[in-house]
């Protein structure tokens, strides 16, 4: 099977396509190594906690589009975070300036013991039906989930048969939890139907459109790209059907995350001729310079990158060293998702803090686009050193509870939800930015530090809660060594 | 629950109740699920961890082996690990679809672990069989049938005569429901009951789940959902029970509650003094009349605009509840009334004749539909004169913006609204529904 197979409906899942694990000890540098010989073998923990599903990351890709209606094929709980990103769509519609964000369509078939019995094809059939009548949706997302897949409705199927019968694009998604313990898989399975149904044949090219995969953050690239007399065509949030389906169109991809668009930006450069700007996105001063630089070459505009490096250089960089010499030596703590945590590890010790350790949802030991070049965490041991304990761990909270214990760090920057709070329970100061855009490029150094600063100096709030906060994990387990359960000996 | 599909849901299935299990002070729910069934369930409810909910909670996290070969030894093995690990008093394993369709035998496995002495209870929570409303009743019978039990023996049935178990609104389901317990705990207690709440900082965590059975009765406050709870002690413990069929907001329904509590507790030999309970109710009502007395001037006469109908989207027991006060507490008036809590057709007449008694000159429309996408659009499509009013949930925000509507979020999921121990229960919480929707109002002149 190909990696990227835009003929079949589904795409393999992050562990089998790339060989991706989700637990590892030992340092990032060992890892790295390790990701350039062969496959890795992630060991079983013998104690989990709650992780994630595929399906909130498929969603979040599909939900965003401005003109679609997405339906979650199975219980009605398995559609019930879906609100969240209704709430994003409203609240970050200005910063791309989408004035009058329209409601998020968001369905459940609301399958039931019935279905499981005699199959839900029927039932999902009539919703896709009544959701267009409702919406007049331009395209129709399905998601499949853990009861749908068991049971083996066909999805497929029913969602090709209502496209001939609507005559808009119906998209079925595979997502459901149990298919991959990288809940990351669910954004190539979003990514994947979307390049499957929507995506067409360029007829045109626009030498003055980027593609950037990204969420939903602010927009720096349109500012950026502008000195390059290019604009950003953003994918997927805040897109439009029809916006989407242009996407072969663009002079190149560009990714805000790698963990997110590994795939369609490998499917736009090998399916639709879109060329992929390999190189890990700008963070920390160094990677920078050579995102610019790659951005100049791939334009054919390498002077006005020079340009703006130096340009840029001579404004912020005595701003950062300001700002690195009152953050230089403290320890920080980083737990992410595997491409943003690797950005988050070159910022903090660009700005001058030194990495005690990382807990890092996942591990792709390379990307679809096939090429060490992507490698971010090879980038930043490279740019910055090692990292030790190095820890891949898909929000395993009692590992990051053991050791942020252990280690005591000065500060805690956190990517995803319900990890921060264990800081602030140690009276760690701990800080989580969801604007992915946030720390971007030069100036996101100093929007960055400025935040650091003002995180690790105004602590009380930890100190206060740290006092009086509950804790359920055991004195015992706070004194064991945290990868304890990772061995399968316990 | 086979249903019709649902748009803007608000509620979640079966596995959804595990919220209960996080709102028993140092209870340990254990998730034998797919991977994703707890962050669904905290995405929805949003900031709702409490003791050992969310990131904290066990998980067997589902993969493909699960699913063909069972995930029976994975379970054993987190379980085991989860006392090594994890500090508490209760544990309740809840399953997911994978493990409902599987099929593991989860009892035999909690067997091997009850055989020494752990405190622990499995229940079936897939979520195509049922919705967190059910289940919600299924985890409480589930505890009572498998740990409660045990206690037997050192709480004898019925034996202490003005103890009560509550059973009213569900945890994070109701997002007001530890403001909600306090004010029935402490409007009880001042009638002279002894009160298990059984849920939240109120509650005495696992020592009171041991006592359930010396309650003489119990209380039910609900039009339908936990009712299977106090059903389920008739039968086993012989309890009789007292059920309020809506949440009693304000005045009048909460002198209505009280008094005929107060009625049903004298019948069943109840030793209270009743004479004092009485003087208590007629205190809180003067009080609370006070207050009334200094708002009405503002309700009659504030010359820019107050609303003067409603809609609501919500549980059955909060669209009657807040029915009845608005109107003859505020005097804002019901106009179409939509119940989104899928409540089974068997309780729908009852609830209905219990809205129907709002007043005799009026007729209120009411429809059961948990497509509240539907409901939206029934809305949409209705026009009275004047200022409306539209309670629902955070998916309301943007309806209420095109119908000019005043907004006040009052059910989840609530993304824009915070809401930590207020109640709307009882008589303060009457008055602070009055302080939310016209604090709303006040706050669009600008």
């Amino acid at each position: 099977m190909k990696k990227i197979d835009l003929t079949m409906p589904e795409v393999e899942v992050r562990e089998t396509r790339l060989g991706s694990i989700t637990s590892f000890q030992g340092s990032a540098g060992e890892l790295v190594k390790c990701s350039g010989h062969g496959r890795i073998q992630g060991k079983k923990r013998t104690f989990s906690q709650c992780i994630d599903c595929s399906i909130s990351k498929a969603a979040c890709m599909v939900t965003l589009i401005q003109d679609a209606a997405v339906i979650c094929h199975g219980p009605v709980g398995c559609a019930s975070c879906l609100h969240e990103f209704a709430f994003t769509y409203r609240v970050n519609a200005p910063l791309r300036n989408v004035a009058h964000p329209t409601q998020r369509r968001i369905f459940s078939t609301n399958i039931g013991e019935e279905e499981t019995v005699y199959g839900g094809g029927d039932k999902l059939a009539e919703t896709i039906r009544d959701v267009y009548k409702r919406t007049q949706a331009k395209a129709i997302f399905v998601l499949s989930t853990c009861a749908a897949a068991i049971i083996g409705d066909d999805i497929e199927s029913v969602t090709n048969e209502l496209e001939s019968e609507l005559g808009i694009p119906i998209i079925a998604i595979f997502c459901e939890g149990f298919r991959s313990k990288v809940w990351t898989s669910g954004f190539d399975a979003g990514y994947h139907g979307i390049a499957r149904k929507l995506i067409k044949p360029a007829k045109t090219h626009k030498q003055d459109v980027i593609n950037v995969i990204n969420f939903w953050g602010s927009d720096v690239f349109t500012q950026w790209f502008a000195a390059f007399g290019v604009k950003p065509n953003y994918i997927t949030p805040y897109s439009t059907v029809e916006s989407l389906s242009h996407s072969s169109e663009a002079a190149a991809t560009i990714q805000a995350c790698p963990t997110l668009g590994s795939y369609l930006g490998a499917a736009l450069e090998q399916e639709f001729g879109v060329p992929e700007i390999k190189t890990p996105p700008p963070y920390g001063v160094l990677q920078t310079d050579r995102w610019f630089r790659e951005l100049g070459r791939i334009l054919g505009k390498s002077e006005i990158a020079e340009q703006i490096i130096a340009e840029k250089k001579a404004t912020y960089l005595p701003q950062l060293e300001k700002i690195r010499a009152r953050l230089e030596g403290k320890l920080a703590y980083v737990t992410a998702g595997a491409a943003h945590g690797h950005a988050l590890l070159s910022v903090l010790r660009e700005l001058g803090l030194k990495a005690v350790g990382a807990a890092i949802f996942h591990h792709d030991p390379i990307y679809d686009s096939n090429t060490q070049k992507a490698d971010a965490l090879a980038q930043t041991v490279r740019d910055y050193g090692d990292i030790p304990n190095y820890n891949v761990c898909d929000k395993q909270e009692f590992e990051l509870v053991n050791m942020l214990h252990h280690l005591q760090p000065d500060v805690l920057l956190a990517r995803h939800g319900g990890m921060t709070l264990w800081g602030a329970k140690f009276g760690i100061p701990s800080l989580l930015i969801g604007d992915e855009h946030f720390s971007m490029g030069y100036e996101g150094l100093i929007r960055y530090g400025k935040r650091l600063i003002e995180v690790i100096e105004n602590d009380e709030f930890v100190k206060n809660l740290a006092k009086h906060t509950a804790n359920p994990y055991t004195n015992w387990w706070l004194e064991q060594e945290p990868y304890t359960f990772l061995k399968g000996k316990k | 629950m086979a249903g019709k599909m649902i748009e803007q849901e608000r509620y979640t299935c079966a596995i959804g109740a595990l919220q209960s299990v996080v709102a028993i002070p140092k209870a340990l729910p254990i998730l034998h699920s797919g991977p994703g069934c707890g962050m669904m369930v905290r995405g929805f409810f949003e900031r709702s961890t409490g003791y050992a909910g969310g990131s904290t909670s066990p998980c067997t996290n589902f993969s493909e082996s699960e699913v063909v070969f069972g995930g029976i030894d994975k379970l054993r093995k987190i379980i085991t690990n989860s006392y090594k690990i994890l500090n508490s008093d209760l544990q309740v394993i809840l399953t997911g679809c994978t493990a409902g369709i599987v099929g593991d035998d989860i009892d035999s496995l909690a067997n091997e672990f009850r055989e020494i002495g752990r405190p622990i209870v499995t229940v079936e929570t897939a979520g195509f069989k049922n919705n967190n409303f059910v289940a919600h009743g299924d985890v409480v019978n589930a505890i009572i049938d498998q740990y409660t039990n045990k206690f037997i023996d050192e709480n004898p049935v019925r034996s202490e005569k003005r103890t009560v178990n509550l059973f009213a609104s569900i945890p994070y389901q109701d997002q007001f429901w530890k403001g909600n317990l306090r004010t029935y705990k402490h409007l009880l207690e001042q009638l002279g009951f002894k009160v298990h709440i059984l849920f939240g900082p109120e509650s005495a965590g696992v020592t009171e789940w041991q006592q359930i059975p010396r309650a003489n009765f119990n209380v039910l406050v609900s039009p339908w959902y936990g009712q299977s709870i106090v059903e389920h002690l008739k039968n086993i413990y012989g309890q009789p029970f007292f059920k309020f069929p809506h949440i009693p907001i304000g005045a009048n329904e909460t002198e209505k509650f009280l008094y005929t509590l107060l009625s049903f507790a004298e019948e069943n030999d109840t030793p209270l003094d009743y004479k004092k309970a009485k003087l208590f109710i007629k205190h809180e009502s003067a009080a609370y009349y006070e207050e009334l007395d200094n708002l009405a001037t503002f309700l009659l006469e504030f010359r820019y605009g107050l609303p003067n109908y409603v809609h609501i989207i919500h549980d059955a027991g909060y669209v009657v509840g807040l029915a009845k006060f608005l109107l003859h507490e505020t005097g804002i008036v019901p106009k179409e009334q939509f119940i989104v809590d899928n409540t089974p057709e068997k309780f729908q007449q009852d609830i209905r004749t219990d809205l129907k008694g709002i007043s005799t000159k009026k007729n209120v429309p009411l429809l059961f539909e948990p497509d509240a996408g539907k409901v939206q659009n029934i809305i949409r499509d209705i026009t009275y004169d004047g200022r409306g009013l539209l309670i629902g949930s955070g998916w309301d925000k943007e309806l209420s913006k095109e119908k000019h509507f005043d907004f006040l979020s009052a059910s989840v999921p609530s993304p824009y609204r915070l809401v930590l121990c207020t109640g709307y229960a009882g008589f303060h919480g009457g008055l602070r529904v009055m302080e939310d929707i016209f604090n709303t109002v006040l706050a669009s002149y600008r």
